[in-house]
């Protein structure tokens, strides 16, 4: 048994799990945090991304105990005092999503994407940065839709502060 | 996934050990190729050894036209290197289209080149960069480092510390990616000196990564795509899966080639 410590969400939390425990399985059944989503469970589709001290990563490609010590940001994270994330926001007023399960995947990647490109983001780069996130309901018009007025929004706040 | 006791080393020496008293240990880097198998129960290491956290791994250091950089340094940090990126582009270009961002977050050049993939990319980049591979107990240039599929020099208990290379006159790398693994289908590093150019070819060979020489000497007589109109490559010794045929390949690597001394010749 491996004994793991880690931020979520801002909130210390630890605890004993087999080594073998993925990140994922440590969220989602020891801490109860189901928005982080397994899809392929083959490193493929990216619905399982979570931020580890703030990069986007696939949590079920990493153990756990690989995660202790670090600073987790899961879907559930991104929400202040009530209010949605600007991505969160976006996604909902573009209708960023058909079905839902790879959403926030999608999210946690976009908040990600939009962090490395502070000047701004163009279509070609979100379809191309989006490679390792899968909707299987193919939507992604209006994912990229939702990613480029989130990322306009966020910059446009950046420059007026 | 099988059980395993999880370590974590914070210095080379301590891996090392840490290796030494395991069954059946195994280092893990990033682990965006070791998890994976691991939860396909294709690999059941007894101990997994975490190197992500060891100082003496990390970094990139460019000192004029010298390149050092550590073996935990993620795709990501080369990609992105500033330095590394003013003398030779190529190789952050290399690092920038491995996998999608969140592997690229993880991996490392380290784990990449101790696993060998035939389809990695890095592999290519070391060789025809000329690099010298240093471990925890010697140096080894790419030539004596890289001996087939999935096969390298290290020995059980020897860890990939850094690589380093001195930046070529120009440099060059085009793939055409498996649309569903982004691994190269065909992968061609080209690397221009005024010694003589260096072509290394991945996801072709059957024995992993390899230097096509027929392609070398005519880029070394004329560096320029031309050059390699007409000429084609034998099929022997290349690989036939479900995505590409031998002779398909052996197209490709031409087509590749051409590209990337067009990406060298800067754009």
């Amino acid at each position: 048994m491996a004994e793991v410590s880690m931020t979520v969400n801002g909130r210390k939390v630890s605890g004993m799990v087999e080594d073998r425990t993925l990140l994922v399985q440590f969220l989602r059944e020891d801490q109860g945090l189901t928005g982080t989503h397994v899809g392929c469970d083959t490193s493929q589709c990216g619905a399982c991304v979570v931020h580890m001290d703030g990069k986007a990563v696939k949590s079920c490609t990493m153990l756990a105990a690989q995660a202790s010590g670090s600073d987790i940001l899961t879907i559930e994270g991104l929400a202040r005092e009530g209010q949605l994330h600007p991505v969160q926001a976006a996604f909902k007023q573009h209708h960023g999503l058909q079905c839902g399960f790879c959403t926030p995947g999608m999210i946690m990647a976009a908040v990600d994407m939009i962090r490395r490109y502070p000047g701004g983001l163009d279509e070609k780069t979100v379809r191309a940065e989006l490679e390792g996130n899968i909707c299987r309901c193919t939507g992604y018009h209006n994912i990229v839709k939702a990613i480029l007025a989130a990322s306009q929004e966020m910059s446009g706040k950046a420059q007026a502060a | 996934m099988y059980q395993t006791t999880y370590h974590r080393a914070s210095s080379v020496a301590e891996a090392v050990n840490l290796l030494s008293e395991a069954a059946d240990g195994k280092f893990v880097s990033g682990g965006q190729t070791l998890i994976p198998t691991m939860k396909q129960r294709l690999a059941a290491p007894s101990d997994l050894i975490d190197l992500r956290h060891i100082p003496e791994l990390k970094g990139i250091n460019v000192d004029g036209r010298d390149v050092r950089i550590g073996a935990g340094a993620t795709h990501a940090e080369v990609a992105g290197h500033e330095g590394l990126a003013a003398i030779c582009p190529a190789i952050c270009h290399l690092a920038g289209h491995i996998g999608d961002p969140h592997v690229r977050h993880m991996g490392t050049i380290g784990g990449s080149i101790a696993n060998n993939d035939p389809a990695a990319d890095y592999p290519a980049a070391m060789l025809a960069l000329n690099a010298m591979i240093h471990t925890s107990k010697r140096a080894l240039s790419a030539d004596e480092f890289f001996t087939g599929l999935f096969g390298t020099a290290l020995e059980e208990d020897e860890i990939v510390t850094a690589v380093s290379f001195t930046a070529p006159d120009k440099a060059g790398y085009a793939k055409f990616p498996n649309p569903a693994s982004r691994y190269a289908l065909t992968g061609v590093f080209v690397a221009k000196r005024p010694e003589g150019v260096r072509v290394a070819v991945t996801g072709a060979g059957e024995d992993g990564v390899f230097r096509a020489t027929g392609l070398e000497e005519a880029l070394s007589n004329s560096f320029d795509p031309s050059a390699l109109d007409g000429i084609t490559l034998p099929a022997e010794g290349l690989m036939s899966d479900i995505h590409a045929s031998a002779e398909y390949r052996a197209n490709l690597i031409v087509v590749m080639a051409k590209r990337a001394v067009q990406a060298a010749m800067g754009g």
